[in-house]
């Protein structure tokens, strides 16, 4: 097997087993250490403008690649959605949070690494993981200018090949021979966005599986008894 | 109407004498600990003043507590889904400066340091990042004793309505100790604002907690609670704030901060409240009437229907008992001397609060204050403490129950001095007052004496009932970093593990024999 097999064949499975099992594992083992891990304490300056900035880039950028990664290539078309289309869609909406997300996240960065206090007070997973999420973006942003000339040229091939790959990899029927003539740049945010699943359930990162959406329906007032436990 | 008991606090602050060892008891059983240096959730305050942390009764500026939007009770800070909006970022949380950096002193330097012309100082070193702090500029008590500039003291909340300029005067000067801590309330708004629902109200004894298992660090609780009592552990990301003492009151023992209190001013005990009429009651259209209202939903303890349903609530007749004789039922209730702190942010509060008097006595003694016919009670106005401040304070801003209490504190002395000074009872201070030759005993009894078992009337918790196994659960801690009280924690662990302790001095002092 070459690396190249490995990596699109193999990782993903690794990344995706950890990942699933290391958030059971810690929030069966470790609720403790389950939090979102604020630091919003020791500064406030900016910390509105960035981290929603990051958050809502992150969150669009999360669920673009899911929706547009995911959704066989028949229900596009059966929508009326042509490949091009798809692919200046992803193109822009791409840019847009991508940006919003990278200034965001340029400014927690700077923050969490030169903060005194913020830096005193993070862990070496803090760090690890906003720069990690950084680079990924980076790499991610710098997939446009390759996908607007594919764009140009009326070549939709490669999104629709890494499409493909995506739902390989779901339906268990692995194909890393799709990614075979995708550019290199692809390949790399590929590698650190698979490795942002294999850090997750290590980091603070575990804290989105719990947005809270069941306040919205919850009484105001908690009261809880000792009786019958 | 449903019954529940309450854990209930008075603190006498005609007693306090603002020695912090509520503080110091409280800070060394629950706060010393990494990520918590900074937070007190006992602290006493000098006022006028702007407490800690800084301005924290200004609810415009951190939107705590309760509001009528349209004639209904809705958060201050906004309702569900603006919580969630806000999720990322929360506009109104303090920062670590409002309350104070966390620092401790280089002390090892004392002993270490080389011979030098000078003395060597111990110089302070952040608890935060370890490093040497350039100069203190705030403190948890940085006001103590009136220290610092009248005008910046001066803007504290309470003054409002009153002419501030006379009392920077130095002969017009007061002051009063304010000791602070969870308030326990029956409509807490750190338990609505918490987006994950770790917070609680126990409901045996109302006593509230943070689930730590549970809390998610959204910090809501944080700016939602107008007392800004629930504070943020920077290093375990989580909310944490005084547990009551729970431990100990469960086992019929009173709060470390009441336990040491040297001047005898805390009471602890129970009161039955009727759960149903919390919202109704924390929604009355005047601020005013919130005293009024809260007073109204507690319940008689000597009532036969109260305790016939407070049975049917499966509350024991132990804790019924607790509740008749409960010092707390006497002060709020009976005598009507003690009222919560700021009701006006409607989240009834149960720590109540008995208003100071000492400054006034002292003159009334030496003839210096207009009295009324009764030749003991001062006359409305004349008296040292403002009455609209005390008011602000207590009722918001209402001040006819105040100064009735006052009247009463001084009604009580007036015929004490006329038993033991002239020995000859005289009640004509007590009917000006309204008050009873029996009641005035017994508030000598409870305010003078303070005897440990008027103070404290605490049922146990009967954890009989709610453990199979009682002793098993023997050795359980308060807070702790996680998993220590469970088996099979493993050393080695993939998942944050807590970092060392506070940030101590790193150089050693020589041993002791070198």
């Amino acid at each position: 097997m070459n690396l190249h097999n490995f990596l699109y064949g193999v990782y993903p499975y690794i990344a995706l087993t950890v990942f699933l099992v290391g958030s059971v594992m810690r929030f069966d083992r470790e609720q403790y250490t389950w939090k979102s891990d604020s630091s919003q304490l020791l500064s406030k300056a900016n910390m509105r403008l960035a981290s929603n900035l990051f958050h809502i880039g992150i969150i669009a950028i999360f669920f673009g690649h899911a929706v547009g990664l995911l959704t066989p290539h028949s229900v596009f078309l059966a929508l009326g959605v042509s490949d091009m289309t798809h692919q200046m869609i992803a193109i822009w909406a791409g840019s847009i949070f991508g940006v919003m997300c990278l200034i965001g996240g340029a400014m927690l960065w700077l923050r969490r690494m030169f903060n005194t206090r913020v830096s005193a007070a993070s862990r070496g997973s803090d760090k690890l993981i906003l720069s990690w999420l950084l680079v990924t973006l980076i790499l991610g942003l710098s997939t446009i200018p390759v996908s607007l000339s594919h764009a140009n040229e009326g070549n939709p091939g490669v999104m629709i090949a890494l499409a493909e790959w995506v739902q390989s990899i779901v339906y268990l029927r692995p194909d890393p021979a799709l990614l075979v003539g995708v550019d290199t740049v692809f390949k790399i945010h590929l590698f650190f966005g698979m490795t942002v699943f294999l850090l997750f359930p290590f980091t603070r990162l575990v804290h989105v599986w719990s947005v809270p959406f069941g306040y919205l329906a919850r009484p105001y007032q908690i009261v809880r008894t000792k009786k019958g436990h | 109407m449903k019954v529940r008991a309450q854990f209930a606090f008075v603190f006498n602050l005609d007693k306090c004498i603002g020695c912090h060892t509520c503080s110091v008891t409280c800070k060394n059983v629950w706060t010393n600990r990494k990520g918590v240096e900074y937070a007190w959730f006992n602290n006493v305050e000098s006022k006028p003043g702007v407490g800690y942390p800084k301005a924290w009764e200004d609810q415009e500026k951190w939107h705590g507590g309760w509001e009528l939007k349209n004639g209904k009770l809705e958060l201050k800070s906004g309702n569900r889904a603006s919580k969630l909006l806000n999720i990322f970022a929360n506009p109104d949380m303090p920062e670590i400066d409002d309350y104070y950096e966390p620092f401790t002193y280089n002390y090892a330097h004392l002993q270490n340091a080389k011979l030098s012309e000078a003395t060597p100082t111990a110089r302070p070193l952040s608890q935060i990042t370890g490093e040497s702090m350039e100069k203190i500029t705030w403190g948890p008590n940085w006001e103590d004793d009136l220290a610092g500039e009248y005008a910046k003291r001066s803007k504290d909340q309470n003054m409002h309505n009153i002419q501030k300029e006379m009392y920077g005067q130095f002969e017009n000067t007061f002051h009063m100790y304010l000791p602070r801590i969870c308030n326990h309330c029956l409509n807490a708004s750190c338990v609505a604002a918490c987006p994950s629902g770790s917070i609680y109200k126990r409901e045996e004894d109302g006593i509230v907690l943070v689930d730590q298992d549970k809390c998610r660090g959204w910090r809501m609780c944080v700016s939602s609670c107008p007392y800004k009592k629930v504070f943020y552990n920077w290093e375990s990301g989580k909310a944490e704030k005084c547990v009551g003492c729970y431990p100990r009151v469960e086992s019929g023992m009173p709060t470390v901060c009441s336990e040491s209190c040297v001047g005898r001013i805390r009471y602890n005990g129970i009161m039955l409240y009727d759960a149903d009429r919390i919202e109704e009651l924390a929604s009355m259209e005047d601020e005013q009437d919130l005293y009024e209202a809260q007073c109204k939903i507690f319940l008689d303890p000597n009532d036969p229907e109260v305790i016939a349903a407070a049975r049917a609530e499966g509350i024991n007749d132990d804790w019924i008992e607790a509740a008749r004789k409960s010092p707390i039922w006497k002060m709020a209730m009976d005598w009507k001397i003690a009222f919560p702190m700021h009701p006006e942010f409607r989240t009834l509060p149960m720590v109540w609060y008995v208003p100071p008097l000492s400054p006034v006595q002292s003159q009334i003694d030496q003839g210096n204050l207009p009295v009324g016919p009764d030749g003991a009670i001062p006359v409305s106005g004349s008296m040292r403490l403002p009455i609209q401040y005390l008011a602000n304070l207590l009722t918001a801003g209402k001040e006819a129950p105040i100064e009735s209490a006052l009247n009463r504190l001084i009604a009580m002395r007036s015929y004490q001095r006329s038993v033991h000074v002239e020995g000859k009872a005289d009640t004509r201070a007590l009917e000006a007052a309204g008050i009873t030759e029996e009641q005035a005993l017994e508030m000598y009894r409870y305010l003078a004496i303070a005897n440990y078992e008027d103070r404290f009337v605490i049922p146990t918790g009967h954890t009989e009932e709610t453990l199979d196994d009682a002793f098993g659960f023997q050795g359980q801690n308060g807070f702790t970093f996680g998993n220590d009280t469970s088996a099979g924690v493993s050393k080695i662990t993939l998942f944050p593990r807590r970092r060392k302790e506070t940030v101590e001095p790193k150089e050693l002092a020589p041993a002791a024999d070198k």
